[in-house]
């Protein structure tokens, strides 16, 4: 390191009536320390004219540009004349520049936050478009199923059968380590207050019960809202940026047809398959325990696990587990289609798409449980 | 109309797309309203204005993604939207858009693309499919790359491929969003020449978006000129009589890089821009 450059300084150098001569020197360069108090002093002081005088200028870049600029506008707001003239001649070329074109009007933003009332209006304004959006979708998901039950349905058979694989055999791993864990916990925690009253015996229940009207379903349905919703928002989303969905539109391919409908069939497919599949490991998981910690037998874990399940408990978690599988699935493809054209807008989409699948899971969860329970 | 007198026999013919009163709007703001012409049979018509003025957004009104907020966009006889949905993707078919980033479906390799729109409306097999995706391949210069994904090849050669998918169903009319954005100049040229090759062969109309002066005289036909301070169409003709003849400053200074009149080319003193 050489030494220091020369801190940037401003002085009055003489004043002539009402012409102020100021001599400005040192290195004038972004992140300098300015002395700006001393120049609106200056200003402040209403001189007619104030001429600025290159008394050494080491260095300079586009911190004196904007400097000057400052210098300038507060000069001319008090109605005193700075002249530039005798500063580098870069400098003042690029001034120049800089000050050739008058602020565009209408140009920047309103930076005013609206008031609470306006927002409030905007708000509903726009849950109101956004739900006009999303039952537009619906319809149209509508129409396109109609034309696949005509036989007019146009997506590619090998597409169907990626987006199957990508939805099922894919999930298993996940979904299979997710559900044992769960009939694991559900076994632990049942076992602490079971224990109380000598009725270990009840955890099979418990956990067999739990798995198939609750956990297995609601389990399976945030998984794929994670992996495969995500994934189709990001994939439509993605393709929107690029254009393809306009490419499918003008060749008269209808977008829902060729890409969400077969994401919503296989989803719609795959998720109870998924679920009966979470529901088995997830009772393994539970069994484990017992037999393991609790020390049941297998034989009367087993038998004490199917005592109490009826088929028609095991199709409620089958009949929740279908119903998020297309929810999570419509809830996709919706962000991915109405996804900006910038890759900002494909993220928003892919997180909005897992944010209000899951919230729509949860609501249906809530739903179904609720005519269940006022059915049986 | 500020149309200079061009002498265009095919006038006489009916055109095959005429657009009526057109207004576009995004939401509530206005982009360009009452844009009336035609375009005939034949022409290379161009679509022309500076950055933002909605060159893109006519487009996609032409080709039916957008629908007009008042006004009317009319293939033949027929009113793209008043027509019913079959009518209008019959219309739609006989149409070829190459889009500006050349929009392949990235997910297919090149000849399963152009398989696509085949597959989709015509009886033909998969092998007598595969045989027609590798001509349109051959004829853009593409050939033996059938199995190539969209991402693994260059951004000129994804335009080609897409004039090639663009091209599969043998269209009436081509559409073309600024052709030669992002390409060099010799590339762009090429592609001038082969758009210019392939519609004199196929007899195409085609109508394309582009500020690339030299590409509006090398191949323009007819022309509209829109303009973004006023939202409307200033004139209508072919691009060399607009350039030397039309009385709009506005149109000679963007056809002339702002040379005419002795105006200095500085962009930036148009706050339009």
């Amino acid at each position: 390191m050489t030494s220091l450059p020369a801190p940037p300084t401003v002085e009055l150098l003489s004043r002539s009536g009402a012409v102020f001569h100021v001599g400005l020197s040192g290195a004038f360069t972004v992140g300098a320390p300015h002395t700006e108090k001393d120049v609106f002093a200056l200003i402040d002081a209403k001189p007619e004219r104030i001429v600025l005088d290159d008394q050494g200028i080491t260095d300079w870049d586009s911190g004196l540009l904007v400097y000057l600029l400052r210098w300038r506008r507060r000069a001319a707001k008090e109605g005193v004349d700075v002249d530039v003239s005798n500063l580098p001649a870069g400098a003042v070329r690029l001034l120049q520049l800089a000050e050739a074109v008058p602020e565009r009007g209408g140009g920047e933003l309103p930076k005013t936050r609206p008031g609470l009332f306006t927002r409030v209006g905007l708000r509903a304004m726009n849950s109101q478009r956004g739900f006009i959006s999303a039952m537009a979708f619906l319809g149209e998901i509508a129409l396109a199923l109609g034309r696949y039950a005509a036989g007019r349905g146009r997506y590619r058979r090998a597409d169907m059968g990626l987006l199957l694989r990508s939805c099922g055999p894919q999930a298993l791993g996940i979904v299979g380590l997710i559900s044992f864990l769960v009939g694991a916990i559900l076994a632990f925690v049942g076992a602490v207050q079971l224990k109380m009253f000598g009725a270990e015996i009840f955890v099979a229940s418990l956990v067999g019960l739990g798995m198939v009207m609750e956990m297995g379903a609601l389990m399976t349905g945030i998984l794929l809202a994670g992996r495969t919703g995500a994934a189709f928002a990001a994939q439509l989303g993605t393709m929107q940026v690029n254009e393809e969905v306009d490419a499918l539109q003008t060749l008269g391919i209808p977008p829902m047809d060729y890409l969400v409908l077969p994401r919503v069939l296989a989803l719609a497919v795959m998720t109870p398959l998924l679920v009966i599949y979470a529901n088995t490991v997830g009772i393994l998981g539970g069994s484990f325990v017992g037999i393991l910690i609790l020390n049941l037998s297998p034989a009367v874990y087993f038998t004490q696990t199917f005592e109490l399940m009826t088929p028609w408990l095991a199709s409620q978690g089958l009949i929740k587990g279908s119903t998020f599988g297309i929810l999570v699935a419509l809830c996709g493809c919706y962000r991915g289609l109405r996804c900006g054209r910038s890759a900002s807008a494909v993220g928003e989409a892919t997180t909005g798409a897992v944010v209000s699948s899951i919230v729509a899971i949860v609501i249906a969860d809530a739903v179904w449980t609720f005519i269940f329970m006022v059915y049986a | 109309m500020n149309a200079p007198a061009t002498p265009n026999p095919s006038t006489l013919h009916e055109p095959v797309l005429s657009v009526r009163g057109l207004e576009m709007r995004y939401g509530d703001t206005l982009i360009q309203k009452d844009l009336t012409f035609d375009i005939q049979r034949g022409d290379v018509f161009v679509i022309m204005g500076g950055s933002g003025c909605g060159k893109s957004t006519l487009l996609k009104h032409l080709i039916g993604l957008n629908r007009p907020y008042a006004g009317q966009v009319r293939y033949g006889e027929t009113d793209l939207w008043t027509a019913d949905e079959a009518e209008r993707n019959r219309l739609l078919r006989g149409i070829g858009v190459l889009y500006q980033q050349g929009a392949l479906w990235s997910s297919l390799t090149l000849a399963e693309n152009i398989m696509v729109p085949l597959q989709e409306y015509t009886e033909m097999n998969e092998r007598e499919c595969r045989e027609l995706a590798s001509l349109k391949l051959a004829l853009v210069g593409l050939a033996g790359f059938e199995d190539y994904m969209p991402s693994d090849i260059s951004g000129g050669m994804r335009k080609r491929a897409g004039l090639a998918r663009a091209m599969a169903l043998d269209p009436d009319i081509l559409f073309f969003d600024e052709p030669s954005a992002g390409l060099d100049p010799i590339s762009a040229r090429l592609l001038d020449d082969l758009i210019l090759e392939l519609s004199a062969a196929l007899g195409s109309t085609i109508v394309i978006v582009t500020h690339e002066l030299a590409s509006i005289f090398a191949i323009g036909s007819n022309s509209v000129f829109l303009d973004p301070v006023r939202k409307t169409m200033l004139a209508t003709g072919h691009p060399v009589a607009l350039r030397d003849q039309s009385p709009i400053p506005e149109i000679r200074r963007f056809l002339t890089r702002g040379e005419a009149d002795g105006v200095p080319p500085d962009s930036r003193k148009d706050t339009s821009l």
